[in-house]
């Protein structure tokens, strides 16, 4: 294995964490719309607080998705063609959370604009699930034939092991985005928002120990990866538990964090458990390895080049965006906004 | 899944022209409107007139909701390559996903992020940084339209590859061969006045319904010849490009050439041009053909000598040439109709269109508007809303389908590319509900345009009249 592979191999992790970082609060928010917000106005408080990120948040899955095709094509061949009608639903949730933000807030009537606020829910909801039983889905043994094609049954995509891996996604999806409206919203909802966390940290607990669980019997991770694979579980469930302790004491910044790193671990725990395997064929001759999968050296090397210099570009103006649109919004500002629109 | 004696690969390319071409609505749609949008800004941020500040933001409602709608068909390009055509995705990876990862990171985030930036800075930044924002936008579009054509021309005209021996897929060879390759810089400028053309004539358009039934007319007669303007710009632009890239094609692609001008046997020169046939691609004739002397010449060569090398020929020639390799069973012929008609619908809608433009600016000049009481005119721009989709499409059909049977020219055929793991039933299932999914978002997005466009400025909070028959003006006494 080269050098370039591991670091595109890194990469790739790291754009889907980020992906799952910044815009799983955003469907945090989506689902808060009808968990957190008691009346209409809470809600379109709610989605007014990612209204200005949340397509930027969306591009680093199609960066993610595009780094996948360019320095790992077998990868991303095998794995999108095999789960081809998982795709095919996130696809058709992200379509309505996307066109939901314009349509609501063209729509004319109350009852236009809740129809919009109710395809983001669904979408908030079914992104991070079916994400999360992609990613439980394509750890597990797979049966593959020589060209790396994946015939999946039913079983292989709906399981124990990706039904848990769906709801701890969409639960921490929930959480994240908790505390991002925490963050971001003054008055009552902003309080409402890190009591009703510290209260759903409670269903953390037993999921976790069913995906060690499920884990421990679907695939291979404890067998390949022991030690990283403890570890890593150990530290989520303690960034679970400091995410539940500073949303309860009302440390909101503490808390942001500690979703963000227990998205983070899950996404490292998930890469490193692969290592050095991409996708795990039931004849072990036919696995797809970062070796196998790989781009040439050349390509790997220009892809390199263009990340090193666009990638600070990037980080700079994001930050940007983000900092220079911080202010906590309340109820009061989007009446006077309202009117101005 | 289902088996209804239905195989994959023509229900996979059934839903590649099903969502790129719905996809390909929106995108044109976007960057025409994102550059139309930021000139009014600009105009703004210099003049500080309060009617471009209204004008921004009206036409912005309709920008935004053609950008969300391209955003979200846009996702399905992204991941449809794996998912329909991982055979293709593996033989092209290593040189079809650089242009594409680079897409996502120099002009998706640009135009994402700050759109977030613009969209909800109105107040807070001054007119001159927040235009800024909508420039970045655009830019940011326009640059994303350079990558993917990069894919694309790869595909047409292969260049800086070699083919692995070992594994059969291509390799790049050459990054700057890539980007520097003939057909991009042929089909890049070709496709972004083709965008400009399309957001030229929806505001040139529905400023036209809007005069037609005499509301605001003066907030859409400036929205008119500002439309009109980049619409004008942009036809002249696209038949400049369009013209050079007909010229390349016939050396470089010549059995897409001949079959766009429905030639099956050579023709000799002085070369004429065919207004209308009837083609039998399977029996290699065509019937009913209407020719125009000297014209094939004129319009090729710009000079009045000059021959055509027949599709029947070139047919030969790629026997030849790659029998051996891809077996003699290759069907060289593309289908002549679509092309053919295509290439003359897009022609002749372009010169509709650019007649239109001089029409409408010339009847809505400040010196002597009269656009209020040429009835036929507005009615005729209503209609021309709609030409640049149809033009669009019908420019992406000659390029795509004139490549048959090929995806990658000369080195993979069409059946190869196609994904051996999906089954019928499952894309038949995506191909219905992407169907009903789009005509629901279509539906949506047009209903909303049409209600931002009936509220007039006074659905952006402007509540001035913009009547330019004031009562009390000499010309309203005089009458």
């Amino acid at each position: 294995m080269s050098l370039l592979q591991l670091l595109w191999y890194f990469l790739i992790g790291l754009l889907f964490a980020l992906f799952l970082i910044l815009d799983g609060a955003d469907f945090g928010a989506g689902m808060s719309t009808r968990f957190l917000a008691t009346n209409y106005d809470e809600a379109a408080l709610v989605l007014r607080t990612i209204g200005p990120h949340w397509s930027g948040n969306e591009v680093f899955l199609v960066a993610a998705g595009g780094s996948m095709f360019a320095a790992m094509p077998m990868w991303y061949a095998s794995l999108f063609s095999g789960f081809y009608l998982l795709l095919f639903f996130i696809l058709v949730a992200l379509i309505f959370r996307g066109v939901s933000f314009e349509f609501s807030e063209n729509a004319e009537t109350r009852k236009g604009r809740n129809r919009w606020m109710w395809a983001n829910f669904f979408g908030s909801v079914f992104i991070p699930f079916l994400f999360g039983m992609l990613f439980t889905d394509m750890i597990q043994r797979l049966p593959m034939d020589g060209q790396g094609n994946i015939y999946v049954s039913l079983l292989n995509v709906i399981n124990p092991l990706s039904v848990l891996g769906g709801i701890t996604l969409t639960a921490l999806c929930l959480y994240q985005g908790l505390h991002y409206i925490a963050l971001h919203t003054a008055g009552l909802i902003r309080y409402h928002a890190s009591a009703m966390a510290s209260n759903l940290y409670w269903l953390a607990y037993p999921v976790e120990i069913l995906v060690v669980i499920a884990l421990y019997f679907q695939t291979n991770f404890f067998e390949t990866h022991l030690i990283s694979t403890v570890v890593v579980l150990a530290l989520i469930v303690a960034t679970t538990i400091w995410g539940q302790i500073t949303s309860a004491t009302g440390h909101e910044v503490q808390a942001y964090l500690a979703s963000t790193s227990t998205i983070a671990l899950l996404v490292i725990l998930i890469f490193v458990g692969l290592f050095p395997n991409l996708l795990n064929a039931e004849n072990p001759a036919h696995t797809i390895s970062i070796v196998n999968a790989s781009s040439s050296p050349y390509t790997l090397v220009v892809m390199t080049i263009v990340a090193c210099i666009l990638l600070p570009i990037i980080a700079i103006y994001f930050t940007w965006s983000y900092i220079s649109q911080f202010h906590r919004i309340s109820l009061k500002d989007m009446e006077d906004t309202n009117s101005g629109y | 899944m289902l088996n209804l004696g239905l195989s994959v690969l023509p229900l996979a390319r059934i839903q590649f022209a099903e969502t790129t071409i719905f996809h390909f609505f929106f995108v044109p749609m976007s960057i025409g409107l994102a550059l139309i949008v930021a000139i009014m800004e600009t105009f703004y941020a210099v003049t500080k007139k309060p009617i471009y500040k209204t004008m921004t933001r009206f036409w912005s409602k309709i920008f935004l909701l053609s950008f969300a709608v391209g955003v979200v068909t846009g996702l399905i390009q992204e991941f449809q390559f794996g998912m329909n055509w991982s055979d293709y995705s593996r033989f092209m990876g290593d040189i079809f996903g650089a242009p594409l990862a680079i897409e996502a990171l120099l002009a998706f985030f640009l135009e994402s992020t700050f759109i977030g930036v613009w969209m909800f800075t109105w107040d807070k930044l001054k007119p001159g940084w927040h235009a800024l924002m909508i420039w970045l936008v655009f830019f940011g579009s326009a640059i994303s339209a350079l990558w993917i054509l990069a894919a694309n021309s790869f595909m047409q005209h292969p260049v800086g590859y070699r083919i692995d021996p070992k594994t059969g897929h291509a390799l790049m060879t050459s990054f700057a061969a890539i980007l520097t390759n003939k057909q991009l810089w042929y089909e890049f400028p070709h496709v972004i006045f083709g965008a400009l053309v399309t957001g030229g004539f929806i505001v040139a358009g529905a400023s036209a319904w809007m005069i037609f039934r005499k509301k605001w007319p003066e907030f859409f007669r400036k929205s008119m010849r500002i439309g009109l303007t980049v619409g004008l710009i942009a036809v002249c632009g696209s038949f400049l490009t369009g013209d050079q890239q007909m010229l390349y094609l016939s050396h470089q692609q010549p059995m897409k050439f001949a079959a766009a001008e429905g030639e099956f046997q050579n023709v000799k020169s002085p070369a004429s041009w065919t207004a209308v046939e009837i083609a039998h691609t399977n029996e290699h004739k065509a019937d009913f053909k209407i020719e125009i002397p000297y014209l094939m010449d004129i319009l090729t060569y710009h000079k009045l000598s000059g021959s055509v090398t027949g599709m029947n020929e070139t047919n030969a020639k790629l026997h030849k040439k790659w029998n051996k390799q891809f077996g003699k069973n290759m069907n060289y012929y593309p289908p002549v109709n679509t092309l053919f008609y295509s290439f003359r619908i897009m022609a002749f809608g372009a010169v509709v269109l650019a007649f239109l433009a001089i029409c409408g600016l010339w009847f809505s000049r400040k010196k002597k508007n009269t656009i209020g009481k040429q009835w036929w005119l507005t009615l005729l721009l209503t209609v021309a809303t709609f030409g640049p989709f149809i033009i669009n499409t019908c420019g992406w059909l000659v390029t795509e389908r004139g490549r048959d049977p090929w995806v990658v020219y000369g080195l993979l055929p069409i059946a190869k590319a196609v994904s051996p793991s999906t089954t019928a039933g499952s894309v038949l299932f995506t191909i219905i509900i992407y169907f009903f999914l789009f005509a629901t978002l279509g539906v949506f997005m047009f209903m909303y345009a049409r209600k931002a466009l009936y509220k007039g400025p006074e659905g952006v909070g402007d509540h001035e009249s913009y009547d330019t028959e004031d009562p009390f003006s000499k010309e309203a006494f005089e009458k």
